[in-house]
C-alpha cells in the first residue's frame, strides 16, 4: 500500500470561507487550539483575581475587609479548581496539545476534526457552567478543591445549595470535553504521523502531551465516578460516600457510607493529574532547552523512557494524599516507598535538562529564560515533595503552608513558567509576528523573582504549623506575630506578581499589531512545526505534499556541518557520516 | 481499589508491551532516512475509526472498573443487604445476547456484500436491544415495587446505578445504530456502511461483556 496515503487517509479537508466556519464553528486544530488557549487564560485570570483577594484578606486582614469567612471557602476552592483543571489541563492538552501535536508530527490535522471542535465547544460549557455558580443562591462551593464529603454536600458548608452541584456537573462536562480532545490527541498520535516519524522521532514535547492525554483517559473516570456517586448522595439522598451524621443539630438520614471511599477515588484522579499537567510541561521544557542551547537534548532515550515509566507508576501513588485519612496505616509504608520510586525518573529528567545545558551554547532568549526558571522552581517543589511523601514528615506538615508551598512550586508556578515559556517560543509560529523582546525579559524576572517571594516564606509559615484554608489567624497562641508581618510581605509579593502579568497581555496585543514580522523558524529549530511553507501555517498546515522525516528532532551543532542545526525533514547527504553525533 | 489496579496494570503492560515492539529502545540520533518506519511493513493498518473506538472501550472499562472498585469497597462496610435481583434478569441477558448474535450475523453479511441480510440482522438488533432496556426498566420497577428503594441500601443503589450506566452506554450505542440503519434503509450499498457495522459490533460485544461481569457481580453478593 502506498505510505503517504497513511496520514492523508480520510482526511478530505473542507476549507472553509466564511468568518464563522473559519474562525468560530472551526474545525482546523490551530484555531480549536487557540479558542481553548484563549478560554483557559481568560478562566484563569478568574482564579488569579480569587488568589488576590485572599491574599489582601490574609495580609491585611484589618485594612480591607473585602470578604467573609463564606467567602474564603468558596474562594480557596474556586481558585484551586480552576487552576489545576480549568486552566492547566485545558491549556496543556486542548491548547498546545492542539496545536503541536498535528504539526510536530506532521498531520494535516486530527484524525477526527468535528469531534475536535466539539470537545472546545462541551469545554466552554463546562466553563460556563463553573462560573455560573457565582450568580447562584449561596454561590459557589467553598468545600474545597478536594471537594472531600461529607462536609462537601452538607448545609453550613457555603455553596451547599446549588455550588456544589454546579460544580460536579461542569465536572462531569469537563470529562465528556476531555475525553473527546484526548480520544483525538492520542489517535491522531499512533495514526497520523508522517512517514519516517517513528515513535522515538516524536520531540519530546509530543511525548509528553501524549503520555499525559493516556494518563487523563484513564483517571479522569474515577473524577466522574466520584461526582457522579456525590451528585446521588446530595440529590437523591443515597449514602456512597455518607456516613450517619448529625447537621445543624439534626440527625440526617444518611448512614454507614465511606468518605475514605472517595479520597481513594479522588486521589485515584488526583495524583494523575499533577502529571497531566506536569508531563507536557516535562516535555515542551526539553525542546526549549534543547533548542536555545543549541545542542541536543541529553539522553533522549532516557527522557522517553522516564515519561513512560512516570506514566505508569503515577497510578499507584495516590494514597500518599492520604496519610491522615484514618486509612490502614500500612498502607503509608506501601505508598512512601512508591513515591520515592517515582522520584528517581523524575530526577533523572532534572539531570539531562541539566546537562543539556552544560556546556550548550546558551541564547538567553525569553523563552530560554522561562525554560531554566522552570528548572529552579520544579526542583524546590520536588524536594519538598520527597519530604511530604514520607509519612512521619508529613503527619505536623499536613494540612499547613508547607503543603501549599510544596504544591505551589511543584504544579503551580513550574507549569506557569512552561506555558509564558512556550507561548513566547510558539508566538512567532502562531502569529506570524515577534514579541517585544524586552518586555518579555522584564516579565520573567518580575515573575520568577516575584514567585519566588510569595511562595519561599510559605515553608517557614509550615514549618510553624499554620494551617492552611484559614481565613484569620489573629489570636491563636502558637501563630507569633512575625508569622502575621510574614503573612502581609507575602501579600505583597503576590499582588505585585499579579499586576506585573499585565505586561505578558499587553506584550502579547501589542505585538499582534506592531511586532516586527516574523520569519518561518526565527529560533533555527529542527522540529516539523517550523518548516511550514507558510507562517502562521494555512489550514492543512503543508503544501500538496505532507514533509518526510529523516532524522531525530535534536540534530543541533552537528559536527562538520556548516549551520547549527538540520530540519527533520532535510534528507541524507551523500555522507551520513558527516551527521552522526 | 484492587479492581481498578489490576486493570491499570493490563493497561500499562499492554501499553509497554506495544512500545517495545516499537522500538523504544532503538538510538534514533544514529539512524537515518525513512526506511527505518516500521509502518512500511504492516500491510494492514486498522482504520482511524477503529483505533479511536479502542482507546474509548479502554475508558470505558477504566470507569466501570472503577465503579467495581467502589462496589467492592462499599460491600465492606457493615451495612450492606444483599438483593434479591429479579429473575428475569436472565431473560434480558438472553435479549442481549440475541443482540450481539444478530450483529455479529449483520457484520458477516456486510462482508459478503448482502445488503437484504444486513437489512434485517440490523433492525433485529435493534429490537433486541430495545427489549433489553425495556427488560431493565422494568427490573427497577419491580425492585421499587418490592420496596428495594436507591436510598433504602447502598446495595440497591450500586444496582441502579451499574444497570442504569450500562444501559445509558446502550442508548448511545442505540443512536450510531440508528445513523446505521438509516442509511441502510435509504439504499446505500453495503461498502459505505460496513465500517459502521463493524464498530457496532465491536461495541454491542463490548457492552455484553460488560453486562455479564456486572450481572455475575451483583447476583454473586
Ligand atoms: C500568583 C499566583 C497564585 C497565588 C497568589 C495563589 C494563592 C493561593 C492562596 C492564597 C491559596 C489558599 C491557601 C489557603 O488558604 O489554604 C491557594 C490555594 C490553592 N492554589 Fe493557588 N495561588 C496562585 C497560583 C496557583 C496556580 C498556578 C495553581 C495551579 C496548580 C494553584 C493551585 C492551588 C490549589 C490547588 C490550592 C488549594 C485549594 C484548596 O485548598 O482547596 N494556585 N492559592
Ligand atoms: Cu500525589
Amino acid at each position: 500500500m502506498a505510505y503517504v496515503a497513511l496520514a492523508d487517509r480520510g482526511q478530505i479537508l473542507s476549507h472553509p470561507h466564511s468568518f464563522i466556519t473559519k474562525y468560530i464553528w472551526s474545525q482546523d486544530h490551530k484555531v480549536i487550539a487557540i479558542q481553548y488557549g484563549i478560554t483557559a487564560i481568560s478562566v484563569g485570570v478568574v482564579a488569579l483575581v480569587l488568589s488576590a483577594m485572599m491574599r489582601l484578606q490574609l495580609g491585611f486582614p484589618d485594612t480591607f475587609s473585602l470578604i467573609a469567612p463564606d467567602e474564603y471557602y468558596q474562594f480557596v476552592t474556586m481558585h484551586g479548581m480552576i487552576m489545576v483543571i480549568y486552566l492547566l489541563t485545558a491549556l496543556f492538552l486542548g491548547g498546545f496539545g492542539n496545536y503541536l501535536i498535528p504539526l510536530m508530527i506532521g498531520a494535516r490535522d486530527m484524525v477526527f476534526p468535528y469531534l475536535n471542535m466539539l470537545s472546545y465547544w462541551v469545554y466552554l460549557l463546562s466553563v460556563i457552567i463553573l462560573m455560573a455558580s457565582f450568580f447562584v443562591v449561596g454561590g459557589p462551593t467553598g468545600a474545597g478543591w478536594t471537594l472531600y464529603p461529607p462536609q462537601a454536600i452538607l448545609f453550613g458548608t457555603p455553596g451547599a445549595e446549588w455550588g456544589i452541584l454546579l460544580m460536579l456537573i461542569s465536572l462531569a462536562v469537563f470529562i465528556v470535553a476531555f475525553t473527546m480532545g484526548g480520544l483525538n490527541y492520542v489517535t491522531t498520535v499512533l495514526q497520523a504521523r508522517t512517514r519516517g516519524m517513528t515513535l522515538m522521532r516524536m520531540p519530546l514535547s509530543v511525548w509528553g502531551i501524549f503520555t499525559a492525554t493516556v494518563l487523563g483517559l484513564l483517571a479522569f473516570p474515577a473524577l466522574l465516578v466520584s461526582a457522579i456517586m456525590m451528585t446521588l448522595d446530595r440529590l437523591l439522598g443515597t449514602s456512597f460516600f455518607m456516613p450517619a451524621i448529625v447537621s445543624m443539630g439534626e440527625q440526617t438520614n444518611y448512614g454507614g457510607g465511606s468518605p475514605v471511599l472517595f479520597q481513594h477515588l479522588f486521589w485515584f484522579f488526583g495524583h494523575p493529574e499533577v502529571y497531566i499537567v506536569a508531563l507536557p510541561a516535562f516535555g515542551i521544557v526539553s525542546d526549549l532547552l534543547s533548542t536555545h542551547a543549541r545542542k541536543n537534548i541529553f539522553g533522549y532515550r532516557m527522557m522517553v523512557w522516564a515519561i513512560i515509566l512516570i506514566g505508569g507508576l503515577s497510578f499507584i501513588v495516590w494514597a500518599h494524599h492520604m496519610y491522615v485519612s484514618g486509612m490502614n496505616p500500612y498502607f503509608g509504608f506501601f505508598f512512601a516507598t512508591t513515591t520515592l520510586i517515582i522520584a528517581v525518573p523524575t530526577a533523572i529528567k532534572v539531570y539531562n535538562w541539566v546537562l543539556t545545558l552544560w556546556r550548550g551554547n546558551i541564547h538567553l532568549r525569553v523563552p530560554m529564560l522561562f525554560a531554566i526558571g522552570f528548572i529552579f522552581t520544579f526542583v524546590h517543589g520536588g524536594l519538598t515533595g520527597i519530604f511530604l511523601g514520607n509519612v512521619v514528615v508529613d503527619l505536623p506538615l499536613s494540612d499547613t503552608y508547607f503543603v501549599v508551598a510544596h504544591f505551589h512550586m511543584v504544579m503551580g508556578v513550574s507549569p506557569i513558567l512552561v506555558v509564558f515559556g512556550a507561548i513566547y517560543h510558539w508566538y512567532p509560529k502562531i502569529t506570524g509576528r515577534m514579541f517585544n523582546e524586552t518586555m518579555g525579559k522584564f516579565h520573567f524576572w518580575l515573575t520568577f523573582l516575584g514567585t519566588y517571594s510569595i511562595y519561599l516564606p510559605m515553608h517557614y509559615l509550615g514549618f510553624l504549623g499554620v494551617p492552611r484554608r484559614y481565613y484569620a489567624y489573629e489570636g491563636i497562641e502558637f501563630i507569633p506575630e512575625s508569622a502575621l508581618q510574614l503573612n502581609s510581605g507575602i501579600t505583597i509579593a503576590a499582588l505585585f506578581v499579579a499586576v506585573v502579568q499585565i505586561l505578558f497581555f499587553v506584550n502579547m496585543i501589542w505585538s499582534l499589531f506592531y511586532g516586527k514580522k516574523a520569519e518561518g523558524n526565527p529560533w533555527g529549530a529542527t522540529t516539523l512545526e517550523w518548516q511550514t511553507p507558510q507562517t502562521p501555517p494555512i489550514h492543512g498546515n503543508w503544501g500538496d505534499e505532507l514533509p518526510e522525516v529523516h532524522r531525530w528532532a535534536y540534530d543541533y551543532s552537528v559536527p562538520g556541518e556548516a549551520i547549527d542545526f538540520i530540519p527533520q525533514n532535510v534528507p541524507a547527504n551523500d555522507n551520513p557520516e558527516a551527521h552522526r553525533t | 481499589m484492587s479492581t481498578i489496579v489490576f486493570f491499570i496494570f493490563i493497561m500499562v503492560g499492554l501499553s509497554y508491551w506495544w512500545l517495545w515492539r516499537q522500538k523504544v529502545l532503538e538510538q534514533p540520533w544514529v539512524t537515518e532516512g525513512t526506511d527505518i518506519d516500521l509502518r512500511d511493513d504492516i500491510a494492514q493498518i486498522s482504520p482511524t475509526a477503529k483505533t479511536g473506538l479502542i482507546i474509548f472501550l479502554a475508558v470505558v472499562t477504566s470507569l466501570f472498573s472503577l465503579f467495581i472498585s467502589a462496589y467492592f469497597m462499599r460491600m465492606s462496610l457493615n451495612d450492606w443487604l444483599s438483593v434479591d435481583e429479579p429473575l428475569f434478569l436472565w431473560l434480558n441477558t438472553a435479549l442481549l445476547v440475541l443482540a450481539s448474535i444478530s450483529i455479529q450475523w449483520c457484520a458477516g453479511a456486510a462482508r459478503n456484500s448482502n445488503i437484504r441480510t444486513v437489512r434485517y440482522t440490523l433492525l433485529a438488533t435493534g429490537v433486541f436491544t430495545g427489549a433489553f432496556i425495556w427488560g431493565q426498566l422494568l427490573a427497577w420497577q419491580d425492585l421499587n415495587a418490592a420496596g428495594h428503594y436507591l436510598q433504602s441500601n447502598p446495595a440497591n443503589a450500586f444496582f441502579y446505578l451499574l444497570t442504569g450506566l450500562h444501559g445509558l452506554h446502550l442508548l448511545g450505542g442505540l443512536w450510531v445504530w440508528s445513523r446505521t440503519t438509516l442509511r441502510v434503509m435509504a439504499g446505500v450499498n453495503t461498502d459505505q456502511v460496513k465500517l459502521s457495522v463493524q464498530l457496532c459490533r465491536t461495541y454491542w460485544h463490548y457492552l455484553l461483556a460488560v453486562w455479564i461481569v456486572l450481572f455475575g457481580i451483583l447476583l454473586s453478593t
